[in-house]
């Protein structure tokens, strides 16, 4: 466990120290999560000892959301005069970012799949 | 009564009490999703911030002193996103199948993502710091962050419109993919990962496994691309 632990949290450092070393727009952890995925490729066994770490990480995702949201009480006046736009701008464009991105995925695999 | 002042002072400045504060309101929105058989609209995440902010306000608490305990919290996500390498890995034949789909829903689901969030909010009257610190809100947050600052924005309301952003997408996700009748978990979680980052994600794991690793793959890509897709719509739009 604590190996495992160790070893996801070495491929942040690797991550972080290369996105700022060559001034990446990947931000770190995203470079982290890539190169562990490559780790993965070239040696299975460690993909397969490492997943119940990874899964139980994964789990409670969410939780580790509520820090940065608790911020909003520090915007809160500007929420109050703006609000209702920001609102109704983040709720549309939400909306229309999942609809096209489903669409345009399953449109064009069943396209391919029936294709092959 | 003086007794409890001094307790008090003491727990107020210790981060024991806001990270034990943070996991005991966490654990009660767990508790009321699940009492709720897992809704969609009873977000974990919507009401342990109601309740934090509440708990903050009540007793005149600063964000920062809040955040002293919580950044422990805080910090896993760094974690966290590298071992979505784990799902990924799980799914790999799915996802090289589906290469092509990916690509073009990934441009398709950001473009859309910004330049509605900015049409939108411009439409309605709004310019300036509050108008740019939207156009990353897709974007898992501490890139969006990065981002929101690159190119004028204020990055603490960033952070805020990308944790509304994903309880929004995690709540309407499931009605709104049931009634556009699309049934492949990889289209239906990709989408989600693209629009709402990690707590669309989370909600996806919660929904079916394939969905959440395509949402998490969906969530690295879109941090990647709205890098370099928003401040490049901005300079030619402003």
């Amino acid at each position: 466990m604590i190996l495992h632990l160790t070893t996801i949290l070495a491929f942040q450092l690797i991550g972080e120290t290369l996105a700022r070393s060559f001034n990446l727009i990947v931000p770190g952890p995203v470079l982290g999560m890539a190169l562990l995925l490559a780790f993965f490729i070239a040696s299975p066994r460690a993909a397969k000892a490492i997943q119940p770490t990874a899964q139980s990480l994964l789990s409670h995702l969410s939780l580790l959301f509520v820090p940065a949201g608790v911020g909003i009480i520090g915007h809160l006046d500007r929420l109050g005069t703006d609000g209702p736009a920001i609102f109704l701008a983040l709720a549309v464009s939400t909306a229309l970012a999942i609809t096209v991105g489903a669409l345009v995925f399953s449109g064009l695999s069943a396209l391919l799949e029936t294709s092959e | 009564m003086n007794e409890f002042t001094q307790i008090w002072t003491y727990l107020a400045e210790e981060p024991l009490l806001w990270l034990t504060a943070t996991l005991i309101a966490y654990s009660l929105g767990d508790a009321a999703f699940r009492a709720s058989k897992k809704k969609p609209y009873v977000n974990p995440v919507l009401i342990a911030v109601m309740l934090l902010a509440l708990v903050l306000w009540g007793t005149a608490t600063p964000y920062q002193t809040y955040f002293e305990g919580a950044q422990f919290v805080h910090f896993m996500l760094g974690p966290a996103t590298v071992a979505l390498a784990a799902p990924l890995y799980g799914n790999l034949s799915k996802i090289r199948r589906s290469a092509i789909p990916m690509f073009c829903a990934l441009l398709a689901g950001s473009t859309t993502a910004i330049l509605s969030a900015l049409g939108v909010t411009y439409a309605l009257g709004i310019r300036g710091e509050v108008l740019m610190s939207i156009a990353p809100k897709s974007v898992t947050a501490p890139v969006a962050l990065g981002i929101s600052e690159s190119i004028g924005g204020s990055p603490t309301l960033t952070a805020v419109l990308v944790i509304l952003t994903g309880v929004m997408g995690a709540v309407m996700a499931t009605p709104l993919l049931n009634l556009l009748r699309i049934t492949d978990w990889r289209a239906r979680g990709f989408a989600v990962g693209v629009a709402s980052h990690g707590i669309g994600t989370a909600r996806a794991f919660q929904v079916n496994e394939t969905a959440g690793a395509f949402a998490g793959i969906g969530m690295g890509l879109n941090a990647m691309l709205t890098a370099v897709l928003a401040p490049l719509i901005v300079s030619l739009l402003v």
